[in-house]
């Protein structure tokens, strides 16, 4: 308890200590950049009524982090749902691992930026283009981490299979998969992070409604108090997914 | 032919022998007990028994049948328990009973796990996880999980090797129980290192080494009878002569053809100095 106050005493210092490089900086340094004073002023009635809806673009913040959560988790769920069997697939074959591994090495590094244009020429529309872009990006963790669970299940789990002759299907449901849950979990995790990475640029480069989409727009209408305001909004939803997909984690590991 | 029947088996890892010359002939509700050192070759010896390793040469049946995988109606207890942790102590016996007895009703495949966990002592703590359970309550969970299946054939891997003296000599009283309560008789083959657990369990004793130096494959030795009348109680090798005979004559087989090689007989005389020597010369 007492190392918990102590801790967020420290990151409240922490957060003062910036908040003071913010205003001497652009009082100073960078006349354009907005002070966390006018940041707020700019920002209080996207804040204090996230929900309102005033037009297309102009809508409370709350409602434009609900726009890119949903867009996220449909982002997700195609990724791991391409994702997780995939990395079954692979950690279960030393054959179509080796086939795969360089395919999937070079995929990899591929900016979200560089996915997109490819999208929106395959699905002429926005929203299939964001949500393709985002399976593609953020399901490689998800591969990889699958697969690696497959491969690290203790012989021993593999011995009781055969021992109590299970059927492949419940070797399956009773061994493999509990053995890599918590592989698959932590995959998920950096998996969900990724996404929420490649969402700001998707909806940027798209302009649908969200917090990237009102992000590039406030840019084009020079309010950059917004920008801000945009900016530490992904940071603690960001923030905020991956300690819930860390509970989770924890949770399973525990189990 | 005998129930369980080894001919001439061998195996080699790379170019190192392990097994060599193995023939074994154990009857229909026999207990046989395949006493060696560590490292003497008696897993590798076990698996290729249970049909888990191939062997290089000679053949396996049981029951008339060639052994290709794990054989059915058998079932196999490892020295690390290797239950799921993610499943309860029931749920473990359960998926036993399941594959043995599919055609069961759901209830009765969990009276049948419950019977089992309760014949171990174990059937207040049922949906405990492994982790949650001591070494000794996991390998009851262990046995109770081998037994549940009815098997005709019981494989016993080193079941008692990563438990401490006084548990180890509980569980071996009750896995002895189980296995005379067991109709019909399951035909048991276990190995361990420890002389005095064959005496107090088996009916027959084949020692396993590496008959000259250290290079060559392991072979068995002629069997030792155990003539002892069950129950045996744990002390036994304190107070009756014969039992101590029995042990003179293992541990004799055990060194046999390696007097030159101390190490190995060394090896052999720790795995049976549970009880002091000076008790055998009496």
């Amino acid at each position: 308890m007492k190392t918990y106050a102590k801790n967020f005493l420290l990151s409240l210092v922490g957060i003062t200590l910036l908040l003071g490089l913010w205003t001497f900086l652009s009082g100073n340094v960078a006349k354009d950049l907005p002070s966390p004073l006018k940041t707020w002023q700019d920002s209080k009635l996207y804040i204090v009524q996230p929900w309102d809806k005033r037009g297309e673009m102009d809508q409370g913040i709350g409602r434009m982090t609900f726009y890119s959560l949903v867009r996220v988790a449909k982002g997700f769920s195609l990724a791991i749902l391409i994702g997780t069997p995939l990395g079954f697939l692979l950690g279960g074959s030393p054959l179509l691992a080796r086939m795969f591994d360089p395919v999937m090495q070079v995929l990899r590094p591929i900016s979200p930026l560089a996915w997109l244009p490819l999208g929106l020429i395959l699905f002429r529309q926005s929203e299939p283009a964001a949500l393709f872009t985002i399976a593609l990006c953020s399901m490689w963790p998800t591969v990889i981490n699958t697969m690696q669970g497959v491969r690290s299940i203790p012989q021993d789990y593999t011995n009781v299979a055969k021992v109590l002759r299970l059927s492949p299907w419940k070797q399956f449901t009773k061994i493999s998969l509990p053995a890599t849950l918590p592989y698959m979990f932590t995959g998920y995790r950096l998996s969900l992070g990724l996404a929420w990475l490649v969402i700001v640029a998707a909806e940027m480069l798209t302009g649908t409604p969200g917090v990237g989409g009102f992000l590039w727009q406030e840019y084009n209408s020079l309010i950059y108090s917004h920008i801000l305001l945009c900016i530490l909004t992904i940071g603690v939803v960001g923030f905020t997914l991956d300690r819930l997909m860390g509970i989770a984690e924890a949770r399973l590991r525990a189990a | 032919m005998a129930f369980i029947d080894l001919k001439d088996v061998s195996k080699q890892y790379g170019s190192r022998r392990v097994l060599a010359n193995i023939n074994l002939a154990v009857e229909q509700g026999e207990f046989v007990c395949i006493v060696g050192a560590s490292a003497s070759g008696k897993t590798t010896l076990m698996k290729i028994v249970a049909g888990l390793v191939a062997p290089d040469g000679g053949s396996i049946s049981i029951g008339g049948e060639v052994v290709n995988g794990f054989p059915r109606a058998a079932s196999i207890v490892f020295q690390n328990y290797s239950l799921l942790p993610w499943f309860s102590a029931l749920e473990n016996v359960r998926l036993g009973v399941e594959s043995a007895f599919p055609d069961w009703p759901s209830e009765k495949q969990k009276d049948q796990a419950m019977k089992y966990l309760d014949l171990v002592g174990l059937g207040k703590a049922h949906a405990k996880r492994p982790g949650q359970l001591s070494g000794g309550m996991r390998q009851r969970v262990a046995i109770a999980r081998a037994f549940a299946v009815e098997p005709r054939v019981l494989f016993l891997d080193e079941p008692f090797g990563a438990l401490d003296a006084l548990t180890r000599a509980t569980v071996q009283q009750e896995l002895a129980r189980l296995c005379e309560a067991q109709r019909p008789k399951a035909t048991v083959l276990m190995i361990t290192n420890s002389v005095d657990e064959a005496i107090l369990l088996s009916d027959r004793i084949l020692a396993l080494g590496r008959r000259v130096s250290r290079k060559d494959a392991a072979t068995l030795s002629e069997a030792a009878p155990v003539t002892l009348a069950r129950p045996r109680a744990a002390d036994l090798l304190m107070h009756n002569e014969e039992a101590v005979r029995i042990r003179a004559r293992v541990t004799d087989l055990l060194t046999s053809g390696s007097a030159k090689n101390r190490a190995e007989r060394r090896v052999a005389s720790v795995a049976t100095a549970a009880v002091p020597v000076e008790v055998c010369s009496e």
